[in-house]
């Protein structure tokens, strides 16, 4: 029986599960769940994660959330190569390092961002005040400034000369804020060089169809969106 | 050359790396960075760790930010006992899934209580209103009813019958509320007995030495007294941003 792993790829973390699953040729069934229609809810995924959220796993009676735990899990059990987490001990130090501190910087503000542009908008049917977003934006943009500044630096990846978990996940969560119509890539050509190389290195077909999620028609994180997809969303 | 750590055991994070240390005999120089002090925001310890927060390690010419980080670097380097980060996968794993949750949970909402208990009358000049406090109550024993379904559940520990790191950083963020007037055992018998579990397991002298400091309110409000009127301002813009 194959491992099962429950995602949606509107969301961050089930992007990076995804994409490391295919990469590393990982064997497993796709269950779409999907959030949008509520179907994190159901009495049927309870049964997966009690938490009620994506991404999570089932391999054979074992089940699992959270997407760090699932990464580090599947990296264990199907060997993946070690630049992935090295074992080297400190550089899996500066991996875990990121992981950690990405929970409540990186993520909590490009999600704060995503749900007060595009989310909230769709909900109550209407946008946010201005000053909302305008906060949200300057938050991100503070946490962009220290992913540059103490984990990037001027190396090619996190975690010295190889794409990592790190990288995984920080693409992943920065891609969101494009979907929401900002190219936070746009004025940062460190950031923008790095987005290459783990591109590259995850390979380019495999990162778009990852981002490929369509709504409305449009496809949401693949291409700096354009005037109309803007309007449409928000 | 021994490991650094720098600490201000006021910090939930802190007191889990002391305890770890301290548990295992691990040799360590403690480096105390006494918040109330503003001394986190000095060079010097900017260069140990730019995003000047605490714990953070120092091993020679490594230095190591974030206590999931320090604590697994810790674990690994001093070979600690299996217990603590399981070699098993599915076990490993059900650590991490807890050390990964918590951040957003737990450590997030047992933070709040705290620091709209505890530091808002210290620091700022009116008191929020009651509400306020009400609401990150509640959260709180919303985040506490996941963890004894989800991650506790009818066991004796988070990850089957030892203590490891999933409990560690569980308990000492939940004395955090506790150090605020909130005792958050009280009404939950499950709750209580995994606390005094953990405290067994950890050794209850040890346990007390790392948690004199936030169950001592009165140390703190003196302490909060003497703050520097630049650097009051700052954590009272840091508590406004922290709980809009």
């Amino acid at each position: 029986m194959v491992v099962e792993l429950y995602l949606d790829l509107l969301c961050q973390p089930c992007r990076s599960v995804y994409i490391f699953a295919k990469k590393n040729n990982i064997p497993f069934e796709f269950k779409h769940v999907e959030l949008l229609k509520g179907e994190h809810l159901c009495e049927e995924f309870d049964k997966v994660n009690l938490l009620r959220k994506v991404p999570a796993l089932r391999d054979g009676n074992f089940t699992l959330a959270e997407s760090i735990a699932i990464l580090l899990y599947l990296s264990r059990k199907f060997n993946t190569p070690d630049h992935w987490y090295p074992s080297d001990v400190q550089k899996r130090a500066r991996v875990d390092e990121y992981l950690s501190w990405q929970h409540t910087a990186i993520r909590a503000q490009g999600c704060n961002f995503y749900r007060t542009k595009v989310l909230m908008p769709l909900l109550v049917g209407k946008p946010f005040p201005a000053e909302r977003l305008e906060r949200a934006v300057e938050d991100l943009k503070s946490t962009m400034k220290q992913f540059e500044e103490k984990f990037l630096q001027d190396k090619p990846f996190i975690v010295g000369s190889e794409i990592s978990l790190a990288d995984l996940m920080a693409i992943a969560e920065l891609m969101q804020a494009l979907g929401a119509g900002w190219d936070v890539f746009e004025g940062r050509p460190k950031l923008t060089e790095w987005r290459h190389r783990v591109e590259e290195a995850i390979g380019k077909e495999l990162f778009r169809e990852a981002h490929e999620v369509k709504r409305d028609g449009a496809k949401m994180f693949v291409d700096a969106p354009n005037e109309t997809q803007r309007l449409t969303w928000c | 050359m021994v490991v650094e750590l720098y600490l201000d055991l006021l910090s939930q994070p802190c007191r889990a790396v002391y305890i770890f240390a301290k548990k295992n005999n691990i040799p360590f120089e403690f480096k105390d960075v006494v918040l109330f002090k503003g001394q986190h925001m000095s060079e010097e310890f900017g260069k140990v760790n730019p995003l000047r927060k605490v714990p953070a390690l120092k091993d020679e010419a490594f230095t190591l930010a974030e206590n999931t980080a320090i604590l697994l670097y810790l674990s690994r380097k001093f070979n600690t006992p299996d217990h603590w980060y399981p070699s098993d996968g599915q076990k490993r794993a059900k650590v991490d899934e807890y050390l990964s949750w918590q951040h957003t949970a737990i450590r997030a909402q047992g933070s709040k209580v705290f620091l709209i208990k505890a530091l808002v009358p210290l620091l700022m000049d009116k008191p929020f209103p009651p509400e306020k406090l009400e609401g990150a109550i509640e959260e709180l024993n919303s985040t506490l009813k996941q963890f004894e379904e989800k991650f506790l559940q009818g066991k004796l520990f988070i990850v089957g019958n030892e203590i490891s790191l999933a409990d560690l950083v569980a308990l000492v963020e939940l004395m955090q509320p506790v150090g605020a007037g909130y005792d958050v055992f009280e009404g939950s018998p499950k709750l209580a007995e995994w606390r005094h579990r953990v405290e067994e397991a950890i050794g209850k002298e040890l346990f007390q030495q790392a948690h004199e400091a936030i169950l001592n309110v009165k140390d703190m409000a003196a302490a909060a007294a003497q703050l520097d009127p630049q650097l009051k301002e700052k954590l009272k813009q840091l508590l406004q941003k922290n709980l809009k």
